[in-house]
């Protein structure tokens, strides 16, 4: 199960400040262990996290092996206008989820 | 101050602290008044809480048709967050076919098979500790309510001798933590008072969600002990004794530890 939740303000003031938190399900494993047997445990990671706001990119992340599991991603952006937040998290294996919010301005 | 004196000083001194038994109920306190303040903020809000990944897949399988007899939990349950409500405060709980008290993934596996004819779901699997934390999801800022009849107190009874009785290369009882030394630190980090108020949780530590077995497991090879398997009878017994001890405390699952 590959779930995302993230966390927008259903409404907000024009050119005020919101803070969006966003949550993935992954075991971000390293690729630096090894197994009780010695062999070593590929790398599975998210590399790249992004967040566009009406089709612009407002947030962007890359991630690295130290990075704990589950991320908790969470940054503020301005409310400019009524309209989508759409975040998609890519990384190895194929992974790659996405999730939307909206948001109204007023 | 002759040697002998200070000795048998420092010993009154140790069998004062040793005897400090059991917890006055107004001293009880939950893991979480321990934590950090950004540790407890992060339990406290849904969107960072990331036991309620565990929760919300949960709920998918709360309502997913499994087994021979094609049927989801839902389907004789209803909705959880009615049926399910105070549940959880209530396990371990005796069951009568058994003879012996059930902790709450047991009986989700025994409804499993039973309900459901599906295989049982392994310990610690990501099904079974996503359908436990869902459940127990349903009483949080509920207290805890373990009920002893004639028929489960042999079973606190034992729980409690095994809290209380040395074992292990360090020859330490779980008491002699939780109940003698719970104001003080252990390598840095506080001691808590072990009261399960929370699981499943999710530990920073571990990087996911675990059971209340897997953190008992992880306290007795910390005394050098061998641990008992996942769902045996010395454990259930021992989280019965535990959550008795911790009757009347909230419920914080899915709770977030360091």
């Amino acid at each position: 199960m590959a779930r995302a939740v993230v966390t927008v303000p259903a409404r907000a003031k024009r050119g005020e400040i919101v803070e969006v938190k966003t949550l993935a399900q992954h075991p971000m494993e390293t690729g630096f262990r090894r197994t009780q047997t010695g062999e070593l445990i590929p790398r599975d990671i998210i590399r790249r996290f992004t967040c566009t706001y009406n089709g612009t990119e407002v947030y962007r992340v890359e991630l690295h092996p130290a990075m704990s599991a589950n991320p908790l991603i969470a940054f503020s952006t301005i409310a400019a206008e009524t309209g989508t937040l759409a975040f998609q998290w890519v990384g190895d294996n194929g992974y790659s989820v996405t999730e939307t919010a909206s948001i109204s301005v007023e | 101050m002759s040697l002998r004196t200070a000795l048998l000083f420092a010993a009154s001194l140790l069998c004062a602290r040793a005897g400090a038994g059991e917890i006055p109920p107004s001293e009880r306190r939950s893991g979480y008044d321990l934590m950090s303040r950004e540790t407890r903020a992060m339990q406290d809000d849904d969107a960072t809480n990331p036991g309620m990944l565990w929760v919300l897949d949960g709920e998918t399988l709360w309502n997913r048709k499994a087994g021979a007899a094609d049927r989801a939990c839902s389907d004789c349950h209803g909705d959880a967050r009615e049926s399910m409500k105070a549940v959880a405060a209530r396990y371990p709980a005796f069951d009568a076919a058994l003879g012996r008290p059930v902790n709450l993934e047991q009986r989700i596996n025994m409804c499993r098979s039973k309900r459901q004819k599906a295989p049982p779901l392994a310990f610690e699997s990501r099904e079974l500790l996503a359908l436990a934390a869902y459940v127990a999801r349903q009483s949080r800022g509920l207290p805890i309510e373990i009920a002893i009849d004639a028929r489960s107190r042999p079973f606190l009874d034992a729980g409690s001798e095994a809290f209380h009785r040395r074992q292990g290369q360090l020859n330490l009882a779980c008491s002699q933590c939780h109940d003698d030394h719970w104001s003080g630190k252990l390598a840095g980090s506080p001691i808590t008072q072990a009261h399960p108020t929370g699981y499943p949780l999710y530990r920073l530590e571990w990087q996911g969600l675990g059971s209340l077995e897997r953190r008992l497991r992880g306290c007795l090879t910390g005394v050098r002990a061998e641990s008992y398997p996942y769902g045996a009878p010395e454990l259930v017994n021992l989280e019965l004794y535990l959550m008795w001890r911790a009757n009347g405390m909230r419920m914080e699952t899915p709770a977030v530890r360091p």
